[in-house]
């Protein structure tokens, strides 16, 4: 099984690339696990058709210390198992706490285990890392690989720069590499050379570029992924790509993270380049 | 027996700073210092309230100890709930053995319960706020208390609680004093910022809330006496015996309604120095109540304290009163203390205990003869070493600013100073200053020892190379000092002794001393694992 964590600027599309990106590899055939980390509890929409899902620990909470798998996780689109942390509302208790307590309870109750025969764990993460219990899908043993999620869009770049160097620590002390960026499309001027540029620097690779396609939003407002929405649309094929490309990456790095000055250059270099 | 052979103290602190790491001992260098009294009591400089070098054993305990255990705990008619995980509430109840005696059986005590809202899991990751607010409810519902305080403990300041929203709504809810006190453990340096904050809420939710003005002709209050093995009961009979008002303690013996009239005392006398200096300041600001020093402990203190009062008041019925009282006691001292001089003349002590304590149980060993070779605080500032003369060149940094400083304005209504500007100069000349205490370092001899926040390599090393008489310390330290053969004396709760102040607490104090130095049994205790070379005694019976 891989263990694949999802980072990115909010707001970036984690989320849709993730649930689209496993769409496409349910499709393929394989047996994966989504495990949304984001106190929001919005990660597996798409998958499970807009169902409402109780979270790991609002099911804790609830039913004590007498917690099953099927409590806390639903089948989904193409047989993919799907399961919310959760976690407070904003301004009250510890976000990060509830992503630590909630992937140990994942592990107490087996979700990673062989019989569960699962070809794929993806870790849909919020935001930027902000606290220890944000990086816990990349501690030892948990996520083995990373996607970073970004745009040519400064403060996409920016955050994703900041990630690496929190994949660095933890690359060192544990096993966790960079499987590569994904661009999802801003329509940014020099947008995928500037990434391609950025991942080169970083010492990684663009996976894929994913343009920007209006069918993406189309496909959510019916709570569906493009390929469950549309099969036939190009985007789909866009999300096939870059979940073909996943499968087959044999690329796993520990970043070299850019001097602030060197990303600015890049942005200089690229950003104003003349059409 | 102690070796009288002399040793060299700069000798002895190079030998336990040469163990340390160059930073480390330049940092400890600081803290440790040899005592010279110059003229006008200059002493020299030492570090103190700075951050403990991470790895040391340090002696000292938690912001929330200092709030929650020191300042509050002994206070019986107020409920207090220990905002977090069990362990910090049951940890904090009643080991510093403080003693209180309600009025009758009616009267509210609540210090023999331990309360708290004992988070979990849950309430780390979905925040706290409603199981303090249901806490709260459940100990008004079962006790009807006059007043709730709520403490917060590390985690509530790590997940951001509103601890103070929750209070003033359920204030607001049940009609009665509800407060709390951001004395999470991990604040300032040591407990010493727990105090403040203590100090703080106490002047803000606390003091003045009463205005029925209480009887009595001299009123007072104590300032910084916790009521360790009922030292506060000792203190409270000898004033009144004096004619003295006692109108509120902060905090031994006392309760919520007391302090809530403190304002309308017309002295304050502070005990603990560091623990409580803020309330008198601020008393002061606010009302015009002045403060001296005073000390009950030891009996030349105690007489002291009794006539710089007497001295404030002015009145010739009280000032003989006092006489009269101190001969009394005096009468019943000597006898003692002269019997165990006998026994202890010449035996040595080490101190290295609190804020104040150090210092004041100095006096009681020089009562039976015994020397003081080294003294030291946990969590006290520059001032209660060398006096608060050294004030305005404490550096303030970032540690002790990050703790709210109050800005008090005189109340327009109750501001009411109790003595003019001349007659406190007066008295001041007279032998009773004001907003004065002159620090540990003045009353201790020359070539001894000063270390501010000791560890536990350090106490052995005093020990082995001075080996003392009796070391006297905590409860973390006890059993290691004992280890090498040497009494220690846990200043913080007694042991199980007390009470220790005033004439009859020196006489319990002088007796206990004479027992642990004599008697001696730990220097004929080996471990188990040691070659065992102590006497036996053999015996032949002869039918």
């Amino acid at each position: 099984m891989r263990k694949v964590a999802i980072y990115g600027k909010g707001g970036i599309g984690k989320s849709t690339t993730t649930q689209n990106t496993v769409a496409a590899l349910a499709e393929m055939g394989k047996k994966v696990m989504v495990v949304g980390c984001d106190p929001k509890a919005d990660s597996t929409r798409l998958l499970l058709g807009g169902l409402a899902q109780k979270t790991v620990l609002d099911t804790l909470r609830e039913e004590g210390e007498d917690v099953e798998l099927e409590d806390i996780r639903k089948e989904g689109y193409g047989g993919t198992w799907n399961v919310e942390s959760g976690g407070p509302e904003p301004g009250v208790g510890c976000a990060g706490r509830g992503i630590i307590t909630s992937i140990n309870m994942l592990e107490q109750l087996g979700a990673y285990d062989e019989r569960e025969a699962l070809d794929y764990a993806f870790y849909d993460v919020l935001g930027d890392v902000v606290c220890g219990g944000f990086a816990m899908p990349i501690r030892d043993g948990k996520a083995q690989e990373i996607y970073i999620v970004c745009s040519g869009e400064m403060m996409a770049m920016y955050a994703a720069n900041n990630i690496c160097k929190g994949i660095v620590k933890f690359a060192e002390a544990g096993g966790v590499r960079l499987g590569g960026l994904i661009c999802n499309s801003r329509n940014v001027d020099n947008e995928r050379e500037m990434i391609e540029q950025l991942a080169k620097q970083l010492g990684t690779q663009m996976v894929h570029f994913v343009p920007r396609d209006n069918d993406v939003q189309r496909a959510e407002i019916n709570r569906k992924t493009v390929i469950d929405w549309n099969a036939e649309a190009p985007q789909a094929d866009e999300y096939r790509t870059l979940a073909k490309n996943i499968d087959g990456n044999e690329m796993f790095v520990v970043p070299k993270p850019l001097a602030i000055e060197e990303l600015e250059k890049l942005l200089m270099d690229f950003g104003l380049f003349d059409k | 027996m102690s070796e009288k052979k002399e040793i060299d103290p700069k000798a002895a602190l190079d030998e336990i700073l040469s163990k340390y790491p160059p930073k480390v001992a330049r940092k400890r260098a600081k803290q440790m210092v040899i005592n010279e009294v110059g003229e006008n009591e200059q002493v020299p400089q030492i570090t103190a309230n700075v951050r403990t070098v991470p790895g040391i054993i340090t002696m000292r305990g938690c912001c929330y100890a200092g709030c929650k255990g020191v300042v509050l705990g002994p206070t019986r008619d107020i409920i207090n709930i220990t905002h977090g995980p069990i362990g910090c509430a049951y940890y904090s109840w009643l080991t510093r053995r403080n003693q209180t005696k309600p009025k009758s059986e009616e009267d509210d005590q609540f210090m023999t319960y331990a309360f708290s809202t004992d988070m979990e899991d849950s309430e780390i990751i979905f925040g706290g706020e409603k199981k303090l607010a249901q806490a709260i409810q459940e100990a008004y519902d079962i006790f009807q208390p006059k007043a709730i305080s709520v403490f917060s403990t590390c985690p509530v300041g790590l997940i951001g609680d509103d601890i103070h929203q929750v209070c003033k709504s359920m204030k607001e809810k049940l009609g009665i004093n509800v407060f709390g006190f951001s004395c999470e453990g991990y604040k300032g340096v040591s407990q010493s910022a727990g105090h403040h904050i203590a100090n703080n809420q106490l002047f803000k939710h606390v003091i003045g809330n009463n205005e029925d003005k209480p009887e009595g002709k001299y009123k007072f209050n104590l300032l910084g006496e916790y009521n360790i093995g009922g030292d506060a009961f000792v203190i409270e009979e000898l004033l009144e015996r004096c004619g003295i008002t006692l109108i509120s303690t902060f905090s031994g013996n006392s309760t919520i309604t007391s302090m809530e009239m403190a304002h309308h005392a017309d002295l304050n006398g502070v005990m603990c120095h560091r623990s409580i200096n803020y309330v008198a300041e601020m008393i002061e600001q606010k009302y015009g109540v002045p403060w001296i020093k005073t000390n009950f402990i030891g009996p030349e203190s105690t007489s002291k304290s009794l006539r710089k009062i007497a001295q404030f008041f002015g009145d010739q019925e009280l000032i003989d009163k006092v006489e009269q009282v101190i001969a009394e006691e005096m009468d019943k001292l000597i006898p003692v203390r002269d019997a165990i001089r006998e026994r202890c003349l010449g035996k040595t002590a080490m101190l290295f205990v609190g804020g104040s304590r150090a210092h004041h149980y100095q006096e009681l060993f020089n009562s039976i003869g015994m020397n003081t070779l080294a003294a030291g605080y946990e969590f006290a500032h520059r001032d209660d070493y060398e006096g608060r003369k050294v004030l305005p060149s404490i550096k303030v940094d970032a540690d002790s600013r990050n703790i709210e400083e109050l800005e008090v304005e005189p109340d327009p209504v109750l501001y009411n100073p109790r003595k003019s500007p001349e007659e406190m100069e007066k008295l001041a000349a007279a032998g009773v200053p004001f907003k004065e205490y002159q620090g540990m370092m003045p009353d201790m001899k020359n070539e001894t020892l000063v270390i501010d926040d000791a560890n536990e390599w350090e106490t052995e090393k005093l020990i082995e190379i001075y080996k003392p008489d009796i070391y006297c310390a905590g409860i973390k330290e006890k059993y290691g000092i004992q280890k090498h053969g040497i009494p220690c004396k846990q200043l913080h709760s007694y042991d199980y002794g007390g009470p220790y102040a005033g004439y009859e607490g020196a006489i319990n104090f002088f007796k206990e001393i004479d027992r642990l130095v004599n008697a001696n049994i730990w220097r004929h205790v080996k471990a188990p694992w040691m070659k065992d070379t102590s006497p036996t005694l053999e015996a032949t019976y002869n039918a």
